[in-house]
């Protein structure tokens, strides 16, 4: 039986589809999935680091340490990776806008105390003006999509138009999953799309779960993985960790 | 004390109220929690604490030692955010500058180079410059014309790490994967202290690995403390794990008044 995890995962391995020799940088058990699956399946180029300072030359199951190492990595490096743009990230974001403006930082608008502190702002600005960037939220709800996040730690297209098209030249935000569709960022503005709602899913269901209004034109149904794509998710992760993120 | 051979006490007794202090390790990973522990008992106040943080803060900013923290992240690792450093900051007691991960690192190497700033786009277009209005940009003096954040160099007072191997005079051998920043938050302060698991000679220290792992060398250290499991409960690979259990508990105990108190007064 098809699961939502697994679907979500195939769209994720989607996002990285078509990236080429660069750093596949995920982060969750989802994204990390579906980097993998992509790498597994169709996109065999894609870098994938061990959780560590590795790069993994094989694809290990989640958990699993590689079973060959094909670079070394440490955070330091990462840096180079990110600054020199050699990298599609998929980040988690407590708070997400239209324009994909992204908070990891903190709850409330007093800085000096605020409601709920949170984890910081992490590479945020830096992986958004830097590199390839897309967003995974686990469960898609009207607190995460919201219509001004506390804190702008990752850029949207609304701050980087204001930025001019020198400084922000290497912004490009991709897509946004969730377990319950897939968005984008539609041109010229740059305001969040929706492209496709998971199977069981209906639009009604995202609009009431989405806290600004999206721009939904054609809305696809999201694809469910191939035969190929469910026997790679079971080999990838075997003990069903994707099933505790995004519960059937 | 004979050269740079120090007690944990005697590391602290050198360090002053204000300070700003920069420390080594990342989330839960090879933190100089001796040294920490050392500061929590100690009667030291104020403090500015630099760090890609983990328990280190959040025990510091329990005991009372911390003013203000300049952090990218604060984190448990496997337990996402660090309830002690959350307690602070949601009561108000402590201040915090945050910083994107890159510019932190920016920031301490132009401290340790000594040039005011380093230009990055890191920052551009972000509440970074909003929430520290102290941080300005700079426009790049070619025909681009490019304007950039210029991270302000992140000068400190002091510098507190943990390795695994040091010889007597500071050159230090980090046999884990990810050597951190620790090398940089060295040589980014003005006093510079490694803890490490075992003293050995310099012949056995660089017999121990590869060269590559000597990432700390006497000339980047003031002081040298013995310090077995000291960054007990992070992790010192390949020495040890982290301590997810003691994390576990270590994090429970936030929620009691002074919960925070065993994990200081413990000695390992």
């Amino acid at each position: 039986m098809v699961t939502r995890a697994d679907v979500c995962a195939a769209a994720i391995a989607d996002c990285f589809a078509g990236d080429g020799e660069i750093l596949a940088n995920p982060i969750g058990t989802l994204p990390v999935l579906g980097a993998r699956l992509a790498r597994e399946l169709y996109e065999p180029r894609l870098v994938i680091t061990d959780g560590e300072a590795m790069l993994a030359a094989d694809t290990p199951p989640l958990g699993a340490a590689p079973d060959v190492v094909e670079g070394w990595n440490p955070y330091r490096r990462m840096f180079d990776l990110v600054w020199g743009g050699r990298r599609h990230v998929m980040m988690g974001a407590s708070q997400l806008d239209r324009y994909g403006n992204q908070n990891l930082a903190a709850i409330g608008d007093d800085h000096a105390r605020p409601k709920t502190q949170l984890i910081g702002f992490r590479g945020a600005p830096g992986n958004t003006i830097n590199n390839p960037t897309s967003y995974w939220v686990p469960r898609h709800g009207p607190r995460v999509f919201v219509e001004r996040v506390d804190v702008v730690c990752g850029i949207g297209y609304d701050r980087a138009a204001a930025l001019g098209p020198v400084a922000a030249r290497f912004h490009d935000l991709r897509a946004v999953v969730t377990d319950l569709a897939v968005l984008d960022f539609a041109p010229p503005e740059g305001r969040m799309r929706l492209r496709s709602v998971h199977p069981g899913v209906t639009v009604a269901d995202v609009v009431a779960a989405t806290g600004f209004e999206l721009v939904i034109e054609d809305v696809a149904e999201t694809r469910t993985p191939t035969e190929a794509e469910l026997a790679a998710l079971d080999r990838l992760d075997p003990d069903d960790l994707r099933a505790r993120e995004v519960p059937a | 004390m004979s050269g740079k051979v120090r007690t944990a006490d005697d590391v602290v007794g050198e360090l002053a109220d204000g300070m700003t202090v920069g420390i080594g390790g990342w989330g839960a990973r090879r933190k100089p929690m001796a040294l920490v522990r050392a500061i929590c008992r100690s009667n030291l106040r104020d403090l500015t604490v630099v760090a890609y943080g983990g328990p280190d803060v959040g025990l510091l900013c329990a005991a009372g030692k911390v003013r203000e923290v300049v952090f990218a992240f604060v984190s448990l690792d496997a337990i996402p955010l660090e309830p002690y450093f959350r307690r602070a900051r949601e009561s108000g007691a402590v201040a915090a500058r945050e910083m994107d991960e890159g510019m932190m690192l920016l920031g301490l190497q132009a401290a340790a180079w000594r040039v005011p700033f380093l230009p990055t786009r890191v920052g551009l277009g972000s509440d970074l410059p909003r929430l520290d209005p102290a941080l300005r940009t700079v426009r790049s003096p070619y025909p681009d014309g490019e304007e950039l954040i210029a991270v302000p160099a992140l000068s400190l007072d002091a510098a507190i790490v943990h390795v695994n191997l040091a010889d007597a005079g500071g050159n230090a051998r980090i046999c884990g994967p990810d050597p951190y920043f620790d090398d940089l938050f060295l040589e980014a302060a003005a006093r510079r202290y490694v803890s490490c698991e075992r003293i050995v000679p310099t012949a056995e220290l660089a017999a121990a690995g590869p060269v590559q792992e000597l990432r700390v060398n006497r000339l980047m250290v003031d002081g040298v403390v013995a310090a077995p499991r000291g960054a007990h409960p992070t992790s010192c690979a390949p020495d040890y794990p982290p301590d997810e259990a003691y994390l576990k508990t270590y994090a429970a105990r936030a929620k009691e008044p002074d919960g925070w108190r065993t994990f200081a007064e413990e000695t390992w």
